[in-house]
């Protein structure tokens, strides 16, 4: 379902290289949605997650009396590292190398990949220890591992879900939303005992024994790590601090037992000072899980003797980064911070799940963010995300940085009818539609032959006296006909029935 | 200073070339963007008030968290009791530095720095000491400094008794972060491990601690 | 106090009895309405679907059109959101400044029908009778880009003899999205499938909004499936009276018959 596109970047200097890696599917939207719309199970248990995930957030932004003080905070703190974007990274390089790390630089997925796979054949381990993280998922990492021979363990517990069960991630928080209870308990089944944890044979599919089951097997994996790869929420520049935001535990583990730890980050991820944890530590967690403040929150600065790994890499990855951050508009889209509110709220996302969009970023942002890191290219994949959404506004309400999503779908629509244009796929029928409607609406004349033209559906409506409706159209029309009515038109439209009766 | 990726010597290497690309995407004129704080940096009360106690309490219980309240001198007795009912007498570890008499009586292996993670597995719990504690979230935060020991060990073990003087009960997120030096390794725990991993239902006990016993020391 | 009625492509070609209804309401109330008759459409539909450079002439003319008026009404979430939101952008990314100025201090002066009758006519209640039982969906563009929160709700709970009966789940999208409900029509369609349980569910005779788009959706669904529940716009109970022989909805309908 996902294509990999593992293509070195050599261009320009300044050039920037589309992010390749787990960003987009082989299908456009529309038919990936289809698909997913006709698995009631899927739609089942999405919508009774995400219904529980709202009210959540709901209750607990509710108690907070200077949120919206703090999501304006968030936005112009975000936007003000954009801004001073090579400022920042030299300083987090500088302050993590002082601090006993390394820091590396990646231009693209397949750069990253190498480095990692390097730095982990440099310990003698054929093994890691992996906290989630999404910039590891977008780059295939675990793929490039395996390809190198060595295994890549998923602790988190959606993860774990995810990878035993042979699946791809379906949100950003919970990658396994889209499994409910008892489809858990089926592929623990399956799996667990082929890799030495051995199951009860009374294994109910109650949450709180498959989270011990989960427990179980991972300890000895845990005990005996010597290498950890993990992403970052936070890297604060001033300091060279980064920050794991958590709650099951597996990121406290697999950032202080392992010997070598390895964080792969978007260079967007950075923030100016160490204060500016105070937004963001209130922001996150209760937009994500709904919680006041999640189990575990863990901050590392470089090496600390005698405490946790002694051997710490950081690695920098633009991967598309940068093309997005050229754009003035879609650049905001940088400003994510991951929580997952803007999915747990969509009405798209609800119906169709996270498969749909095919990237590793599903939802809102993903239709924002994977066709900004890809480009729109005119495969009609990626490019056909940003209509992906009815403009809603849902996700703009919650979204703890102020993100505003559909302002930005908004403008990748313009752009990718600029782009068909420019490369000469225009006019499409809907372009000329569109180019025929423009016509009629700059000219009051021209719009009154077109709405007498729009009078011939009175030829199509059909049924009784006062009810009749016009069921059937042909196509692109047919999209409405297939399962709404549309109503007769009137014989007399307004401004007729105002100029008849002599009003102005 | 940075390490060079694998094999790009003929073309400029990829630090440079991403902050090429930064630069030229952000153009010759980046805005300037105001960062505004209008939020609340400090609570309306003060660190250590009674309100705050009782708060911290709530949101402690709230998400799993035992709390007991104990004076100054009553820790040894509350911490003792605490592991006997929750430990079973088992052993527990300690940061070198806690305080001798808070587990006087215990079966206490004090940590050398030596101890492995298969060891700390081996053990039923552990007591520390806290760096500062936040009442609204429900948060503690161990810093590694005095009583607390290195990560591994409010870690590994399934027990974590922590005790928490009421002066270092601040109301907000902000009074939190001013009292911390970033530097030092940090964890801050909220209740005991939990996920939302299964239909987004909070479920307590995963990795870390299943379960987490506050001692909140007054007067 | 003079308004000027900014109609919408969509009511004026299909809905009439909808603006006929705003008409009625406002000169009920003592103002004049006019109908500045160069008007045509906003343009929103060219701007959410990526035409921006066909959308600029439209967002010029709509501009240039309803200038000279101190207060426009127009009985649309969406319309009211794409002047106010959009139309400002579509002429600053085009570069035209100006263009941007004269449409901001357009989208100053026009207002929504609940806005208008609320927060600038102060009015809540506007002398309707309505005896059915009604349940009104807040549209997404009325809600969250205008933010009319429960100005519609005041309006119609003064509405005599009108039960109003809450809808589950309200604030959700009903699917339209306007060209989204043709390129991602099973979405849509799965969406609208929700909101048509829900509104069936609340045993209310009228689902109302302030959108005819969405109504359009919502009640065109509603007829598919022979629900029984027709849809209204907000005007059109706003604009019915018990008076015998009024005239409600543009059209001589015995009071309590709607569409
Ligand atoms: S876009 Fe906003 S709401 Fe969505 S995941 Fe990112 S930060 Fe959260």
């Amino acid at each position: 379902m996902t294509t990999f596109l593992g293509i070195p970047s050599v261009g320009a200097p300044v050039r920037s290289s589309p992010g390749v890696g787990h960003l987009q599917g082989s299908e456009s939207f529309p038919t990936a949605a289809r698909r997913a719309l006709g698995d009631s199970q899927l739609r089942s248990n999405i919508g009774r997650a995400t219904t529980t995930i709202r009210g959540k957030r709901a209750r607990v932004v509710g108690e907070v009396p200077d949120w919206e003080e703090l999501r304006e905070a968030g936005r112009t703190l975000k936007a003000s590292t954009m801004a001073r974007l090579p400022e920042l990274l030299g300083q987090l390089e500088e302050q993590v190398t002082a601090a006993g790390g390394t820091v590396h630089w990646a231009r693209d997925a397949a750069e990253a990949n190498a480095i990692v796979t390097r730095l982990v054949q440099a310990t003698g381990a054929d093994e890691v220890v992996k906290v989630k993280s999404m910039a590891t998922q977008e780059i295939g990492l675990n793929e490039a591992l395996e390809a190198a021979g060595i295994s890549a363990w998923e602790t988190d517990l959606a993860e774990l879900i995810v990878q035993l069960g042979h699946d791809l991630p379906s949100h950003i928080l919970v990658p396994a939303i889209h499994r409910n209870r008892s489809e858990i308990r089926e592929i623990f089944r399956r799996e667990m005992p082929g890799l030495g944890t051995e199951l009860p044979p009374d294994l109910t599919d109650e949450p709180r024994e498959l989270a011990m089951t989960a427990r179980r097997h991972l300890r000895r994996t845990f005990l005996r790590a010597q290498v950890a790869i993990s992403g970052a929420n936070f890297a604060v520049a001033e300091t060279g601090t980064l920050s794991v935001v958590e709650s099951e535990g597996n990121g406290r583990m697999c950032l202080t037992l392992p010997r070598t730890l390895i964080t792969v980050m978007g260079i967007e991820k950075v923030v100016p000072t160490w204060q500016d944890l105070e937004v963001f530590l209130q922001l996150l967690p209760r937009s994500s899980t709904g919680e006041r403040m999640n189990p575990y929150t863990s901050m590392w600065t470089g090496v600390t003797p005698g405490d946790g790994p002694q051997e710490v890499h950081l690695v920098l990855l633009d991967n598309g980064r940068t093309a997005v951050l050229a754009d003035e508009v879609g650049r905001e889209a940088l400003h994510c911070i991951r929580c997952s509110a803007c999915l747990n709220v969509c009405p798209v996302y609800e119906r169709t799940g996270g498969h749909a969009y095919g990237s590793v970023y599903p939802g809102p942002i993903g239709a924002v963010l994977s066709p900004q890191l890809t480009g729109m290219t005119g495969d009609a994949v990626n490019d056909s995300l940003p209509y992906a959404s009815s403009l809603c506004g849902a996700c703009y309400d919650v979204c703890p940085v102020k993100i505003d999503i559909p302002s930005i779908l908004v403008e990748l629509r313009a752009q990718h009818v600029e782009a068909a244009a420019a490369s000469g796929r225009l006019p499409t029928p809907e372009a000329a539609l569109m180019k025929a409607a423009a016509v009629s609406m700059t000219s009051p004349f021209r719009w009154r032959l077109a709405q007498r033209a729009s009078r011939l559906g009175r030829l199509l409506a059909r049924g009784r006296d006062g009810q009749r409706r016009i069921r059937s159209l042909p196509p692109p029309l047919s999209g409405w006909t297939g399962t709404r009515d549309l109503p007769e038109p009137p014989a007399e439209t307004f401004r007729e029935s105002w100029a008849r009766e002599g009003r102005s | 200073m940075s390490a060079a990726a694998d094999g790009t010597a003929a073309v400029p290497d990829a630090r440079s070339e991403v902050m090429a690309r930064i630069r030229s995407a952000l153009g010759e004129h980046p805005p300037v963007v105001e960062v505004t704080r209008g939020y609340r940096t400090s609570g309306e009360h003060r660190p250590g008030a009674a309100e705050l106690l009782d708060l911290l309490q709530d949101r402690l219980v709230d998400y799993k968290a035992g709390v007991t309240r104990s004076t100054a001198d009553q820790v040894p007795a509350t911490v003792g009791g605490l592991l006997e009912r929750l430990a079973g007498g088992g052993r527990v570890v300690v940061p070198p530095d806690l305080p001798g008499d808070w587990t006087a009586g215990a079966d206490v292996l004090r940590d050398d720095g030596a101890l492995t993670s298969a060891e700390l597995d081996r053990v039923a719990g552990v007591v520390t000491a806290c760096a500062v504690a936040v009442a609204e979230t429900g948060t503690i935060v161990l810093d590694a400094g005095s009583g607390q020991g290195r990560r591994a060990l409010s870690l590994v073990p399934d027990l974590h008794v922590c005790v928490v003087r009421a002066d270092q009960v601040v109301q907000t997120v902000p009074e939190a972060v001013a009292r911390l030096e970033p530097r030092r390794p940090l964890t801050w725990i909220s209740g005991p491990s939990a996920t939302s991993d299964i239909e987004l239902n909070r479920v307590e006990g995963v990795h870390g601690p299943r379960t987490l016993e506050v001692v909140l020391v007054t007067g | 106090m003079r308004i000027a009625l900014f109609v919408t492509c969509l009511a004026d070609t299909l809905y009439p009895s909808v603006a006929r209804a705003t008409v009625t309401v406002l000169e009920r109330l003592g103002h004049e309405v006019v109908f500045p008759p160069g008007q045509t459409c906003c343009g929103q539909m060219h701007v959410n679907t990526g035409y921006q450079a066909d959308a600029l002439p439209v967002v010029r003319h709509h501009v240039e059109v309803f200038e000279p008026y101190d207060a426009v009404v127009a009985p649309s979430g969406s319309c009211v959101g794409s002047v106010r939101h959009q139309h400002a952008r579509v002429a600053r990314r085009a570069g035209d400044e100006a263009l941007a100025r004269r449409a901001e201090a357009g989208a100053a002066r026009t207002y929504e029908l609940s806005e208008l009758l609320v927060d600038v006519l102060g009015v809540e209640d506007v002398g309707a009778s309505f005896p059915h039982r009604v349940t009104y969906h807040p549209t997404c563009h009325s809600l969250r880009m205008l933010r009319v929160d429960d100005k519609p709700l005041r309006l119609l709970r003064n509405v005599r003899g009108l039960e109003l009966v809450e809808l589950p789940s309200a604030e959700s999208c009903c699917g339209f999205g306007g060209t989204f409900a043709l390129k991602n029509a099973d979405t849509s369609t799965a969406m609208l499938a929700d909101k048509m349980r829900h509104v069936v569910g609340t045993g209310a005779e009228i689902c109302t909004a302030g959108d005819s788009s969405c109504l359009m959706h919502i009640g065109g669904g509603l007829s598919r499936l022979r629900s029984g529940v027709r849809t209204l716009h907000l005007a059109e109970i706003l604009a019915a009276t018990d008076d015998p022989g009024a005239e409600v909805a543009g059209q001589t309908v015995p009071v309590g018959v709607v569409r």
